[in-house]
């Protein structure tokens, strides 16, 4: 049996048209990522709403580690990258090529835990704890959620790589894709709000 | 977890075979006692496990308020059974009544219980788009469920914060003294919502995409409708609650200040993000509620749901409207006038669709040919209960006239009959017309009509004296009348809704013996007692695994009684043209 047909045997389940034409599992993930958009949208607003009346936060907005942020900007983005990249080596039917790009995700997934650690630590031995003002509980309440997501990202992305490597539910790659890249476009929110903004 | 389960039919529409016997009988069924009746993911058995998880949540939460109004009508004495209520026990009774009626009864038994159990059925699939995740929104419920009972007794008992759990009084230990009941409120809330997010996620995704050949989404019976839209609304109203609860956490546990004006915070914040939430949640409720009414007018007025199409954009529109109105709850929290004004507005505006809806039900009764069974008795009641908390919803949701009966019993009387009508009456409704389909028996109809009129009469007994009380100026959640002595003369009124709850408490009696008995000695139903259109009636009572015996063919719509024309008054949704019932 060729690669690509041993890929369609095992996607076969999720390729069954459905009423609405899209696959159920694909339905599901974005009514998920709705889910997680209030969430999000929902913090993000009362920061902002707080932000507004305190324009006095831009001078604490400084002591963040712009250029840290930064690079975990890139590194997440980067990621993205490879999930994307993953996701069409599925296509392929090429699941090596699949397993190996998903390791570059976690990899860089890693990375960014690793940053934002280092930044937490190096803010806290400054004094910037998350009770030490508003502006900084709202930074680590919205960091910290986001660390969250890339976390339990992770994991999902481990998962779905043993699947891959058992060749079942493979199109399960595109799904912890997409909510992937919900969490690369959550920090592009959360960047610019509370690095740039001083 | 079988492939088969989540497997749609396929597109090509076979021929409907004709029912047989052991219909919905595969191979697939999981065997053993344990995966049958508790690591099931057969919708129909997660159904029935929050069903009746939620049946027993009812009981403590109608417990608890037997004992409040116990101690409102003798607060000098002790309530028998009980003994004494000091003054922070009244106020984790309030707290912990509220909870677990919306959280713990209203949402698993309209929407996991009946939801779980009809979307599938009466969609014609299989089972629910993921069976395994479905399970797991149970077990994280009845996780939530033990959480919250379990607070009741750790040190300082459960919180006394209110439904609410307003900040500054949930944010700090120094104002309620329940150290340990707080934190385990939130966290049990914001599981409950974890499992119905995985729930919902669900429902919308069986209900838009595991359609049986044919059903059109205009074909779809209201009750998925309802669901559908009350899973969408559940979905993106929740997030905004689930932020705020992390923060209330953060103020609680770390010391952070978000709602604490002295840190730069503002508790103002904290009841937007609450009721941004909790408004749209009082239309997660009510509308499965109305689409269990939706069902069962048609079958027992032998009419065609009046103007289907008509109730189906009102639903929408409400589901949209019902993102706009949650300011209204804060007409006396220092909103701007104008402000206020926009939300009265919107607040009236959302009226309008409920409006079309209720008269649409009336509509559908107009001349119908009406058989008063017990299922038709408790719809029929849910649209009349409902119009007082309707009507006067109008009241609270203008802000001039809200401030005056703001925090009054006026409002517990409003929102006692908006949700009691949806969540019992529905309730009560569905489980007459369904249990037949849930467990291959009838209910005794005698039992049901006496139990009917005895809740009809006591919730009018408990909660129209309220309205009186609220209107002349009796404050809500207070725990000792006698201290202020304006209110002595309105103590009558109290003792009613005491006698009330009292009647309505014993009114259940004949339910639970009818509930309990019938698994045993009611009439065998057969497939479609009611003689009724919708798919979950074709298959047999109750159904098996798998649901349907082939694929079901949908030609019609879900209410095509008594056409002009027809030898039968009715046309099953999957009955081939040409071909008689």
């Amino acid at each position: 049996m060729s690669r690509a047909a041993a890929h369609a045997a095992a996607t076969r389940r999720d390729d069954v048209i459905r009423s609405t034409g899209i696959s159920t599992g694909r339905l599901a993930i974005w009514w998920f990522l709705g889910s997680e958009i209030v969430i999000f949208g929902g913090l993000i607003v009362c920061y902002v709403l707080f932000r507004l009346r305190h324009p006095e936060w831009g001078a604490l907005a400084r002591h963040t580690v712009t250029p840290a942020g930064a690079f975990n900007t890139l590194v997440l983005l980067t990621s993205s990258l490879f999930m994307v990249l993953a996701h069409a080596a599925v296509e392929h039917g090429d699941l090596k090529r699949a397993s190996r790009h998903m390791l570059g995700t976690i990899a860089l997934g890693g990375v960014f835990l690793g940053v934002k650690a280092f930044e937490y630590g190096h803010e806290m031995s400054m004094g910037f704890t998350p009770v030490s003002g508003l502006f900084w509980s709202f930074y680590y309440a919205l960091t910290g959620l986001h660390a969250l997501h890339v976390t339990g990202g992770l994991f999902a992305i481990l998962a779905v790589r043993q699947m891959v490597a058992r060749r079942s539910d493979t199109h399960r790659v595109e799904l912890v894709g997409i909510y992937w890249h919900f969490v690369d476009v959550v920090w592009i929110f959360l960047f610019p709000l509370l690095y740039l903004s001083n | 977890m079988s492939e088969a389960n989540i497997l749609d039919p396929p597109l090509d529409p076979p021929q409907a075979a004709p029912p047989t016997a052991h219909a919905g009988a595969h191979d697939d069924a999981p065997h053993g006692f344990w995966s049958t009746y508790f690591f099931s993911t057969d919708h129909k058995h997660i159904a029935k496990q929050y069903l009746l998880t939620g049946l027993c949540m009812a009981v403590i939460g109608g417990l608890l308020a037997h004992v409040m109004r116990m101690h409102l009508a003798f607060p000098d004495r002790a309530v028998p059974g009980f003994g004494e209520v000091p003054a922070g026990t009244y106020n984790a009774l309030i707290t912990m009544h509220g909870t677990i009626m919306i959280f713990f009864v209203a949402m698993p038994v309209l929407l996991g219980g009946f939801g779980n159990f009809l979307i599938p059925l009466m969609i014609g699939a299989r089972d629910m788009a993921f069976p395994r995740l479905n399970m797991m929104s149970y077990w994280t419920f009845l996780v939530s469920c033990v959480i919250l009972i379990g607070s009741f007794f750790v040190p300082g008992g459960a919180s006394p914060a209110g439904w609410t759990a307003y900040p500054p009084l949930s944010a700090n230990v120094a104002y309620s003294g329940a150290a340990w009941g707080v934190p385990l409120w939130i966290a049990a809330v914001a599981l409950e919502f974890v499992a119905f997010l995985m729930g919902g996620i669900n429902f919308i995704t069986t209900a838009i995409n595991l359609r049986a050949p044919g059903m059109k989404m205009f074909d779809l019976p209201m009750m998925v409708w309802m669901q559908l839209v009350a899973s969408v609304i559940f979905l993106f109203s929740v997030g905004p609650l689930v932020a705020g609860a992390v923060l209330l956490l953060l103020d609680r546990v770390a010391g952070t200040g978000f709602y604490n004006p002295g840190a730069g915070g503002d508790p103002l914040l904290y009841q937007h993000l609450f009721w941004f939430f909790g408004h749209p949640e009082v239309y997660v409720i009510l509308l499965p509620g109305l689409g269990i009414v939706a069902e069962i007018l048609p079958v027992f007025a032998r009419k065609p749901l009046f103007g289907y199409r008509m109730v189906v954009y009102a639903t929408l529109a409400t589901g949209v409207l019902s993102f706009i109105v949650w300011a209204h709850h804060q007409f006396v929290s220092g909103i701007d006038p104008r402000l206020a004004s926009a939300f009265s507005i919107t607040t009236i505006l959302i009226s309008v669709p409920v409006a079309i809806t209720m008269f649409a039900f009336v509509a559908t009764l107009w001349k119908g040919a009406i058989e008063l069974k017990a299922a038709m008795l408790f719809a029929i009641g849910m649209v009349g209960v409902f119009f007082w908390g309707g009507v006067t919803g109008i009241i609270n949701g203008s802000a001039a006239a809200d401030i005056y009966v703001h925090d009054t019993y006026f409002v517990v009387a409003h929102f006692h009959y908006a949700l009691i009508p949806p969540v019992f009456f529905s309730l009560f409704a569905g489980i007459y017309y369904w249990y037949p389909k849930m467990f291959g028996r009838r209910l005794n109809e005698t039992l049901g009509k006496i139990h009917f009129w005895g809740t009809f009469l006591f919730v009018n007994v408990t909660f129209m004296p309220m309205f009186g009380l609220g209107l002349r100026g009796y404050p809500r959640r207070t725990y000792d009348p006698r201290v202020f002595a304006h209110l002595g003369d309105l103590h009558p009124l109290q003792l009613a809704a005491t006698l009330g709850t009292i009647g309505l408490l014993l009114s259940q009696i004949p339910f639970v013996i009818n509930f309990f008995g019938s698994l045993k000695w009611g009439a065998v139903a057969g497939k479609n007692p009611w003689r009724a259109n919708t798919l979950e009636w074709s298959v047999p009572s109750p159904p098996g695994h798998g649901n349907f015996d082939g694929t079901p063919v949908v030609y019609r719509g879900p209410y095509e009684y008594s056409l002009p024309g027809g030898d039968a008054d009715w046309l099953p949704q999957d009955l081939a043209p040409g071909r008689t019932p």
